[in-house]
Formats: structure tokens, C-alpha cells, sequence
């Protein structure tokens, strides 16, 4: 009796401390080092996380969209890659957005999305990204997620620098990896000293319309231009571009362009530039190059052929360019929140070199200068250096910040992130990743005000992170949080591509203008049906055009005959839902084109030619309500000589 | 005696551990989200009792009867175009369709029920037994097609000028 008390005793003092352990244990675990990481990154069935990430999809030619903590992956935006799942590319509609000076590429290497600022932070309007190999710069609009606008960048090859912005999104700024004959011309490749040159491009975005235009071009020598960014704050007016090969190497650049014991940087007065653009001293050069973009009022891709650019040569205007040495092929460039430090990430260097941006005015006031090439001055390594980080891993490539006075660098041969303190250059954690990363992203973590919390590794090897899928296997991205003094590694996740580089922002910022649907008032395609009774089949030669909409749960209309072999079938087919999230899909049997997705209140066309006759089903594609599978259709396709009447009905 | 110690020890278990299941459930919503902000996004609590005003009228913003002046001939024709534009995918007039044939829904229904349903439909279908029952006959919930509570009106005005004409 009295040990079964006891027993009594014992276990509501046992309660009392689990609850006591629980309690306390839920206190602890917001965001502190003390809380267990599956906590951290636990988002709950039904809510929101608090980032969104942008990661390109590296040589997919897409952009990937995250939410951060969890990692969870929300959409594949289409840019610069066709894609069959919802048409881009395929579909007349905007097919146009993917035309070069080179003809029609459905592809491209896409490395480093730049979230448009204000005032030296995202805003949440635009994501830019570069198209590495035909070099070109998108413009994707955040209330849509969709692609609006690509640029082709004339005289330049491997657009590798690019795209970043000025603080005010002033500029969209790229530089050439590859130097090339500037304009192009057949000439020997070891001419490589005497007639290959680099450029750096200034694309202007306009206020106003918010489109993109390349205002002018700086040519400058051929070496390799890297990476870029923008001033901020007092170094507004600036803009940092690496570069390496300045040996100026055209084979065997592995030990060819490694020689030289300093590279440059090149820090550029983008305003003088624009001074003295406007100041008429840029010269007119030929130049072939494609502006696309998507028609504000019918949504259609309008290809637009540019055959001039304006080029600025440093020779012709002082002051406006000059070079920093940096140790050792300097591949990234980043400016902290300041606006005062200018961080280089040698490839090869042993120490990370920090110039001021104060010290670089002065000595470009001092002269203090070591010689100059092509018309530009070579400033004093002493006279511009702020300090050196010692020990900084090995391959130190790239830095963001947190805003606290502290700078993280990846360094890619020794897997690991390293955190340092501005102003000391002290090294005061590490963390190791998995592996070889390239670039990491703090959000906001290049802007005037990051907003810190996490540093995201971009990783280009993962080997046996995950399971094994064969000789491919996944790419990936770590989340590491450092709201504490040492790094803690939360995640890892696995990304659509190759996360190159990734910029990630506030959900409130994004989320509150997201569009849900398009409102079919406002659709002026020229090919839209607004009511289904205006739904029809128009012969115009051999061309047949199916006016067709879409609505739960059938096509209108849905039995079409009269075509004959020869013909080319174009669906213009129209989505008249006005909800979020009932887009329609659309395909017909044996179709050698991709599938249609039209969202709420948009119309796509997508053409077909047949090459059999017979009848052919068509059907909705994207399970859109209880009758979904209803919602299908024939078309009879007869031979080229046959008498049947072009035909077209619904419920008969 | 053994079985009252046992009895007493069970009453203490069901006194506890609701509390411990408390503590353990209020700290499940802390999991370093801000609840306040990204939770709750997902409306779904579903009301039982319906009121008169409800079951003649419909759920949605229109919470009073209205008054109905005359028909305004500008109102039907803007009327006409949203609903050729937005429903009659799925409603003719005179024949059943997706959805019912309308030339006198406004006979079928009240105003207020007829304003509802098109501006809001969802909660319709989750709490009116007019709905649910239409719903079952016809298969096919009908969208929420975001009109504006004044293209509703206008779309009102065309159902009362229909039914005139037959
Ligand atoms: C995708 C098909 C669809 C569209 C589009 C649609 N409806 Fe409906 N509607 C229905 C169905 C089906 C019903 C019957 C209720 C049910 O099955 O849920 C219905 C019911 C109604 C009712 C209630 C009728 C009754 O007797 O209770 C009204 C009023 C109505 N619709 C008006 C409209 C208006 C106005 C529009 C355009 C803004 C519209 N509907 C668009 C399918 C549709
Ligand atoms: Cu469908």
C-alpha cells in the first residue's frame, strides 16, 4: 500500500517534470541554436514559409522557386529552355521570345538570377537572368512568374558577368567571359592579342515602361571577365567586374592564364559612362541582336531586330575606367552593405584581398598608378587594399553578408563556408559543405540591408549526399542557419538543375501581388473567344483556325470536321475560368508539337499538322474537376481530295 | 484495497493527462513559424446552424434584403455580356446545361440567393443545403468566376428582364 503510493508520488512528480521539459523545450526552440534543426525547417501541412528562393537551374535554362526553410520546390520558371509541360516556347503565343541573331535556341546556360532593387534592396518586382552561352538577358515579372522580356547582348560571347543591377535597378550590367574579334571577324585564333576584345554592357531599364534597352557598351581588353556587382551607398556610381587571363591566353587557359602573379578588377564610373554616352562619345558599331518581350495588351511574344549599338572606348574618356590588381584569377566580386568594401574571390589566391572603395578614390585623385592598359590605369595594390583575410579555406570564390558586420565566403575546394568580420578580416567560424560549393545566398545578402537568418550552400557536387540515381544524380542546396555566432546546418534539399546562384526574398514581399488569374476583359488576343457561343472553325486556304474555349468541364466545340491532309489545324484555344488555379490543358492525338496549359482567362494557340487520316481525340490534360475526363473531343481528319464539309458542333 | 489504489491511480492518469496533452499539442503550434502571420491560411471550420435569413438567402456578402427598383435597361445589357462572357459555358436559358437553364432563376430564387451564390460559391456548397442538393444533381460545382458584387447586380438585372420576356 504504501509502495503503491509512492509509486503515485513518483509518477506525478514524473509528469510534472516532462511537462515542465516540454514546456521549456518549446520556449527554446524559435530559431535558437539550442532547438533541434527538424523544428527549424518544419513548415506545418497548410502553411507558408518565410523566404522565397530563386535558384537557376544552371544549364536547364529555368529558374527554380523554393520556400525557405523548408526547401519545398513550387514551380519551374520557364526562360530561356522550351518546355513541353505547359508549351513555352512551343506555342505561337511565345515561341518569338526565344529568337537570337543566331535563329531560334531553345536553350540555354542560365547561372545567376539579380532580384531587382530600390534604393539598394530587392523589391520584389523583376528577377533578372543571364543566358551564359547565346548571350542574352531575361526579365521575369514576379506578379506573373513568367518570362516578359529577353535581350540579346551584341558583340559579346559567354555572358558569364551578368546580369547585375545598380542600386536603383538604373542599369542592368553584363560583361563578356569570352573575348572574341569586336565585331566579329574570321581572322587566325593566335591573333588573340591583337584582335580580341571584351565588353561591358549597360542595359538600360526604363523607368517608366520597365523595359530594357541596351543603352551603350564599353570595349575594353581582351581578357576574361568574371563576375560583376554594383556599387551601393557612397559607391552608388560604380560598378566592380573581375577578370582573369589578363595573360591573355587563347589555349590551355588551366596553366596558360595562371601565370600572372595579380588580375584585375575593373571598377567602372557607370555614370561618367552615361555622361559621356550622352555626351555623343560613343561610336555607332554594327551589330545584329533580338529584343523580345511579351505584348503588355494581347500577351503575344513580339520579336523586335536591333542593328546598331553605341560602344564607349576608355581611350576616348578619362576617368571613367580603371584597374585593381587582385591576387590570382579573382573570379567573384561582391560590395558590402556599406558600400565601402570591394571583396575578391581569387580561384587560386591563398587570402581574400579587400579593397576601399574610399582608398581607390583617393589614390585615383593621388595618380598613384603602375602603368595603365588600353587606355585604362593600372591603380597601386597598396594604395587601394583595405586588408587581407588569412586563411580563408582553399578556393575562396564568393562572399554575401549578413548585416551584423560579418562576410561568408564559399571556398570550393575545401567544402566549407567561412565567416569573417569585416573591418579585423578575422576568420571566426567554418562550416563544412557538401560539396564543392560555388556561389551561397544570404537572403538579401547582397543588398544594402540583408536580411541574414540563413547562408544557403550552392553546391555543384552532392556524390552520396542522397540516393542513388543512377550515374546522374541530384543537384542540391544546404540551409545553414546563422541567427547564432557559429553556423548550424539545417538542410538538405535537393534543387531542379544545377543551383548555380540564388537570391531569396520575404514572402510578404512577392506573395501579396501574386496574380491568381487573367482577367478575360482584359484579354486582346487578337485570336480569343470571349463566349462560348463565338466558338468556331474558319478555313483561310489550307489553313484551319479552331476558335475553341475551355470551360469545366468541355471544349467548344468539340466535334470538328472538313479537315483535310495539306491543312495546317492552329488551336486558338481560350481558358474562360476567372478562379485561381483551374488552368486547362490541351492536346490532340499524334500531335509533333508540345501540350497547351492555359491559365484563367488566357489564350494559346498551338499549331498541328496531319499527316494521317482517321479521327483524331483531343482532351483537357490538366485534371481540372470531377468531369475532367469529359472533358475531350474528335476531330475527323479526310484526304486531301475528299468533299466533307468543314463542320463544327457541341452537344448535337 | 489493491483495486482502489489502481482506481485512484487511473483517475489521477485522466486528471493529467489532458494537461500533459495540452502542453504537448500548444507547443506543436510554436515550431518556429510565426502562427500569427502564416497560419490559419486555410479557412475550413464548417457551421452547423444556419439562420432563416441564411436558408432563404444564401451565404455571402449580401446579409440583408434588398431593395429592387426597376429593371435598368443599361444593367441587362451589361448583365447580358458578363454572363454570355462568364457562364454561358455552363447555363442557357432555357434548357438544363452544366448547370440549370436561368430564365427563371429568379423565380426559383431569391435576390439575395442569387447574388450569393455567384459571388460565393465555395461556401455555398460547404454549408447551404439548397446547394449541396443542387450539387448532387448536377456533379459539377460551379467556379467562382470573381465578378464584382456590382457586375452581380447587372447579371441580376438580365435574369429579371429574361424572365419578363417568356
Ligand atoms: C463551370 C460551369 C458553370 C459556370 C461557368 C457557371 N455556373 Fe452557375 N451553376 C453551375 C452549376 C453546375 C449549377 C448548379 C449547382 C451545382 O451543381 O452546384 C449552377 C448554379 C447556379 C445558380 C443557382 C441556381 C439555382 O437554382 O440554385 C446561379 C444563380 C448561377 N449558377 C449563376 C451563374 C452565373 C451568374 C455565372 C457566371 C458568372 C455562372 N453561374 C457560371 C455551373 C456553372
Ligand atoms: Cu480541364
Amino acid at each position: 500500500m504504501k509502495n503503491i503510493s509512492n509509486k503515485i508520488i513518483l509518477i506525478v512528480i514524473g509528469l510534472i517534470i516532462s511537462m515542465a521539459a516540454i514546456y521549456s523545450g518549446c520556449n527554446q526552440s524559435k530559431g535558437t541554436l539550442s532547438g533541434n534543426e527538424a523544428e527549424q525547417v518544419y513548415v506545418a501541412p497548410g502553411n507558408y514559409d518565410d523566404f522565397y528562393l530563386f535558384a537557376s537551374g544552371g544549364f536547364n535554362g529555368q529558374i527554380g522557386v523554393y520556400g525557405l526553410p523548408s526547401g519545398r520546390h513550387f514551380k519551374t520558371i520557364s526562360v530561356f529552355a522550351q518546355n513541353p509541360e505547359t508549351g513555352y516556347g512551343y506555342s505561337e503565343e511565345t515561341k518569338e521570345m526565344l529568337n537570337t541573331s543566331y535563329g531560334f535556341i531553345p536553350w540555354d546556360d542560365a547561372h545567376h538570377p539579380e532580384l531587382s532593387m530600390t534604393d539598394g534592396i530587392p523589391d520584389g518586382r523583376f528577377i533578372f537572368i543571364n543566358g551564359n552561352n547565346t548571350p542574352r538577358v531575361a526579365k521575369i515579372d514576379l506578379k506573373e512568374f513568367e518570362t516578359m522580356e529577353i535581350i540579346e547582348i551584341p558583340n559579346s560571347a559567354g555572358n558569364h558577368a551578368s546580369p547585375f543591377v545598380t542600386e536603383n535597378t538604373e542599369y542592368i550590367i553584363a560583361a563578356t567571359r569570352f573575348s572574341v574579334p569586336i565585331p566579329q571577324s574570321d581572322v587566325p585564333i593566335s591573333s588573340y592579342k591583337e584582335n580580341f576584345k571584351g565588353t561591358m554592357s549597360f542595359i538600360k531599364l526604363d523607368p517608366k515602361t520597365e523595359k530594357m534597352n541596351l543603352e551603350f557598351q564599353i570595349i575594353v581588353p581582351g581578357f576574361d571577365y568574371d563576375l560583376a556587382h554594383a556599387g551601393k551607398g557612397p559607391s552608388h556610381d560604380w560598378a566592380f567586374f573581375t577578370s582573369y587571363n589578363s595573360e591573355q591566353a587563347n589555349s590551355l587557359l588551366e596553366i596558360n592564364a595562371s601565370k600572372n602573379d595579380k588580375d584585375f578588377i575593373a571598377a567602372v564610373n557607370w555614370k561618367k559612362a552615361e555622361q559621356y554616352f550622352k555626351e555623343g562619345k560613343a561610336k555607332t558599331y554594327p551589330a545584329e541582336y533580338y529584343r523580345n518581350y511579351i505584348d503588355e495588351k494581347t500577351h503575344i511574344a513580339v520579336s523586335e531586330k536591333n542593328n546598331q549599338v553605341k560602344v564607349l572606348d576608355p581611350k576616348d574618356c578619362p576617368g571613367m575606367i580603371y584597374y585593381l590588381p587582385t591576387p590570382k584569377s579573382p573570379h567573384g566580386v561582391d560590395v558590402d552593405p556599406t558600400g565601402e568594401y570591394i571583396v575578391a574571390g581569387g580561384k587560386l589566391a591563398t587570402v581574400i584581398p579587400v579593397h576601399s572603395f574610399k582608398k581607390m578614390l583617393k589614390a585615383i585623385e593621388e595618380k598613384q598608378f603602375d602603368g595603365e592598359v588600353g587606355g585604362i590605369p593600372i591603380l597601386k595594390y597598396d594604395a587601394v587594399v583595405a586588408g587581407e583575410v588569412q586563411n580563408p579555406g582553399l578556393g575562396p570564390l564568393h562572399t554575401e553578408f549578413d548585416g551584423n558586420g560579418y562576410a561568408y565566403t564559399s571556398a570550393f575546394i575545401s567544402s566549407e563556408i567561412v565567416k569573417w568580420k569585416l573591418g579585423t578580416w578575422e576568420v571566426v567560424d567554418r562550416i563544412p559543405v557538401y560539396y564543392s560549393i560555388g556561389h551561397l545566398c544570404i537572403p538579401g545578402g547582397d543588398s544594402k540591408k540583408p536580411y541574414g537568418k540563413y547562408v544557403i550552400a550552392l553546391n555543384k557536387i552532392t556524390k552520396d549526399r542522397y540516393l542513388p540515381t543512377g550515374p546522374e544524380i541530384t543537384q542540391s542546396a544546404q540551409l545553414i542557419d546563422i541567427s547564432g555566432e557559429k553556423m548550424k546546418m539545417l538542410l538538405d534539399f535537393p534543387t531542379v538543375g544545377e543551383p548555380h546562384y540564388a537570391q531569396a526574398i520575404p514572402t510578404e514581399l512577392i506573395m501579396k501581388n501574386s496574380k491568381k488569374f487573367y482577367p478575360i476583359e482584359e484579354n486582346f488576343n487578337p485570336n480569343a473567344v470571349k463566349s462560348e457561343k463565338d466558338s468556331r472553325v474558319e478555313r483561310k486556304g489550307n489553313e484551319i483556325h479552331v476558335y475553341m474555349t475551355a470551360m469545366r468541364s468541355h471544349f467548344s466545340p468539340d466535334n470538328i470536321e472538313g479537315i483535310k491532309l495539306g491543312d495546317i489545324v492552329y488551336f486558338h484555344v481560350t481558358n474562360l475560368e476567372q478562379d485561381w488555379d483551374v488552368p486547362h490543358g490541351f492536346t490532340v492525338k499524334g500531335n509533333n508539337n508540345s501540350e497547351l496549359l492555359i491559365m484563367p482567362g488566357q489564350t494559346r494557340t498551338i499549331t498541328w499538322i496531319p499527316k494521317k487520316t482517321g479521327i483524331y481525340p483531343f482532351y483537357c490534360t490538366d485534371f481540372c474537376s470531377a468531369l475532367h475526363q469529359e472533358m475531350q473531343g474528335y476531330i475527323r481528319v479526310s484526304p486531301a481530295n475528299s468533299n466533307v464539309e468543314l463542320a463544327f458542333s457541341l452537344g448535337k | 484495497m489493491k483495486n482502489k489504489t489502481k482506481l485512484y491511480s487511473l483517475k489521477l492518469f485522466l486528471i493529467l493527462m489532458p494537461i500533459v496533452l495540452f502542453t504537448i499539442v500548444s507547443c506543436g503550434n510554436n515550431d518556429g513559424q510565426d502562427p500569427s502571420k502564416f497560419s490559419g491560411t486555410k479557412k475550413n471550420d464548417v457551421a452547423n446552424d444556419i439562420s432563416a435569413f441564411e436558408l432563404e438567402n444564401g451565404f455571402g456578402p449580401v446579409k440583408q434584403k434588398i431593395e429592387l427598383g426597376p429593371i435598368d435597361p443599361k444593367l441587362v445589357k451589361q448583365g447580358q455580356t458578363i454572363f454570355e462572357t462568364k457562364c454561358a459555358a455552363c447555363h442557357k436559358l432555357d434548357e438544363k446545361y452544366v448547370g440549370p437553364a436561368q430564365r427563371d432563376v429568379i423565380k426559383r430564387r431569391t435576390p439575395e440567393y442569387i447574388l450569393n451564390f455567384m459571388l460565393n460559391p465555395e461556401e455555398n456548397y460547404q454549408k447551404h443545403p439548397e446547394a449541396k442538393k443542387m450539387l448532387a444533381q448536377y456533379l459539377t460545382q460551379m467556379p467562382n468566376q470573381n465578378i464584382s458584387i456590382d457586375e452581380a447586380k447587372a447579371v441580376l438585372d438580365y435574369f429579371r428582364k429574361v424572365a419578363e420576356e417568356k
